[in-house]
């Protein structure tokens, strides 16, 4: 039997890289021993996909991308199709867990200086896989056609519509009417679960050989590759398989307890991954007394309200969010500190990337609220804390006393 | 074979072969480029439509469905147009500068009989459809509140002649879509040929 096996990987190694491939990324890819909690998430991320992937083929089994269909279509996978409430509450709680784990993936990231040379470019695709990750999550919450759903998508159509001269053609061309109609419903539909999907796994396989080319970096934030053995293996390195291969399994057993746990006893989690007034078909005619965007997109949606208008036009405000997102692709070229891991890095970063947590949090919770007086001013004032953060990091990390780097990593 | 290579040649030819895939590329792309605008049907959705505003009862409003979006129409009463005329210093654009409105409607009350106004009930700032609030200084929107429309999305607020207030997120008065009346009581809305009859 092993005999047949190994003939069979043999014929097929001759006519394709198989083992090559397997030694390269897995059983020999050789990452930094001292890889804590926070490295968890990359893994748990291509799980989630895989999830989503799956989930969502077999919703769209029973799913009717049709205004006339498509939310009576969800109450019967919710009601009639057996086990369908279990498939809609995976994909619709997966959504809410990605943005978790990226989140918590990209903060890691931050924390360890994960961006910096050599590894721009494999932060610029990770950014990437979260824009397109934002696109298919808007165009996803379209599909069940509720209130949310329609009026979601008509405040963020409309947010292109503010674009100066052009703004209008472009919002007509998203929605291919003047309206958000079936038509955009259709084509929203198709964007994401064919084009968009396909997309983030092109990227994400990108991200990866990306990732193996330069090696992964590690809380020390210091290079492995410095200190190789006799054979040129890091002497700090581990193979992914079977140590990391072990370690992100025990992750993934964490991880689907937490995510079962919502599945199955709280899959609107209080109407924040599930918004109440969602339940309600979409009426274009009425728009619901408070809307507010599920909760992974509010810090951008509070930095939006917090803009006044300008010259007669929305566009400034829209301008600040586009940038609020896109910042985040600058920072190999926006840290100057000499450490690249916040555990040698001094105290105003860590000041700073403090501060920016906490405005992320709060804009997220502000921009779920109604727009008060009040709380337009605290979103000013965190919008000014979120910028600073990056606006002034150029300077901050530069003054900074680090701490000296370690010459290996350290591990207890 | 190297040596005969003439480069200049083999330049010109991979750049004239890249320009002429190039403009096919962007032939071959414009179909599906403009198979993503309003197709002919969704086009003609935005025919005209025809109210009759006789059964509206003074100070209340009926909402009318105009190229899938709502148009509102307010039957006015004395004293709501009474107080359009005493807050023009907290509106953004009083005298309707932004030409929101068709040139018949461009007058105080923005509308062809001061007793109805028409008007588009969506939010110029993103498209959401702002709420009736006719009430004079209910408890929610202060006491300086003299009816009007309040937008739940962001807080926006407008008068009665759907002009915005400062300082509110949206940047310019409701639009005022074209309309003419058949009639004293028969209204068409999305045609104002042959002048304001």
């Amino acid at each position: 039997m092993m005999n047949l096996l190994t003939k069979l990987v043999g014929w097929i190694d001759e006519r394709f890289p198989l083992v090559s491939m397997w030694k390269e990324h897995v059983s020999e890819y050789y990452a930094p021993k001292n890889f804590n909690f926070w490295y968890f998430f990359g893994s748990l991320a291509m799980l989630l996909l895989v999830i989503q992937i799956v989930s969502g083929i077999f919703l769209t089994m029973n799913y009717k991308p049709d205004a006339l269909f498509a939310f009576t279509s969800v109450e019967y996978i919710m009601r009639d199709v057996q086990w369908g409430w279990l498939l809609r509450y995976i994909h619709s709680t997966g959504a809410s867990m990605f943005f978790v784990v990226i989140y918590l993936h990209m903060f890691r990231g931050m924390m360890y200086g994960s961006y910096r040379k050599p590894r721009e470019l494999l932060w610029i695709i990770g950014m990437i896989i979260y824009l397109a990750l934002m696109g298919e999550a808007f165009m996803g919450y379209l599909l069940p056609w509720g209130q949310m759903s329609f009026w979601g998508a008509q405040v963020i159509v409309n947010l292109f519509s503010s674009v100066p001269f052009i703004g209008q053609d472009l919002a007509i061309l998203i929605r291919g009417d003047f309206v958000v109609s079936d038509i955009t419903l259709n084509r929203f539909f198709a964007l994401h679960v064919v084009a968009i999907p396909l997309i983030l796994v092109l990227i994400v396989i990108a991200h990866l050989v990306a990732l193996h080319e330069v090696g992964s970096n590690n809380p020390d934030g210091i290079e492995i590759k410095k200190h190789k053995d006799a054979n040129g293996k890091p002497l700090d390195g581990i193979p992914f398989h079977p140590y990391y291969t072990v370690k992100d399994g025990v992750g993934v057993m964490g991880f689907l307890i937490v995510f079962c746990a919502i599945v199955f006893f709280a899959p609107d989690m209080g109407g924040y991954f599930l918004e109440y007034n969602n339940f309600v078909p979409a009426n274009p005619m009425k728009t619901p007394e408070h809307i507010a965007p599920v909760w992974y997109f509010t810090p951008y949606y509070a930095i939006l309200r917090a803009v006044p208008p300008l010259f007669g036009s929305q566009f400034p405000g829209v301008v600040a969010m586009g940038i609020a997102t896109v910042a985040f692709f600058f920072l190999p070229w926006l840290d100057r500190g000499k450490v690249k891991s916040i555990r040698y890095r001094g105290p105003l970063y860590k000041a700073f990337l403090a501060s920016f947590v906490v405005s992320f949090i709060g804009l997220g919770w502000l921009g779920l609220m109604p727009s008060t007086p009040t709380y337009t001013v605290f979103s000013q004032i965190l919008a000014v804390v979120y910028f600073a953060f990056f606006l002034l990091m150029p300077w901050y990390t530069k003054i900074d006393k680090c701490k000296p780097e370690p010459d290996r990593v350290t591990f207890k | 074979m190297t040596e005969n290579v003439d480069n200049n040649k083999r330049r010109l030819l991979i750049a004239a072969s890249a320009a002429a895939g190039g403009v096919a590329a962007v032939g071959a792309g414009a179909p599906f480029v403009l198979s993503l605008m309003p197709s002919e049907r969704a086009k003609a959705a935005g025919a005209p439509i025809e109210v009759d505003v006789s059964a509206i009862e003074p100070g209340a409003m009926m909402s009318v469905e105009w190229q899938g979006k709502p148009v509102w129409i307010v039957r006015r009463t004395k004293e709501m147009l009474d107080i359009l005329t005493k807050h023009d210093a907290e509106l953004a654009d009083p005298t309707s500068e932004v030409p929101q409105q068709p040139e018949y409607c461009n007058n105080p009350t923005r509308s062809i009989k001061p007793e109805f106004l028409v008007v588009l009930g969506v939010c110029t700032h993103l498209g959401c459809s702002p709420t009736f609030r006719p009430e004079v200084a209910p408890a929610d929107l202060g006491a300086n509140w003299a009816g009007g429309w309040f937008c739940p999305c962001h807080g926006s607020r407008f008068d009665l002649a759907a002009r915005v207030f400062k300082g509110v997120p949206a940047p310019t008065n409701l639009i005022i879509p074209p309309h003419k009346y058949l009639s004293d009581t028969r209204l068409v809305i999305g045609d104002d040929s042959k002048g304001k009859a």
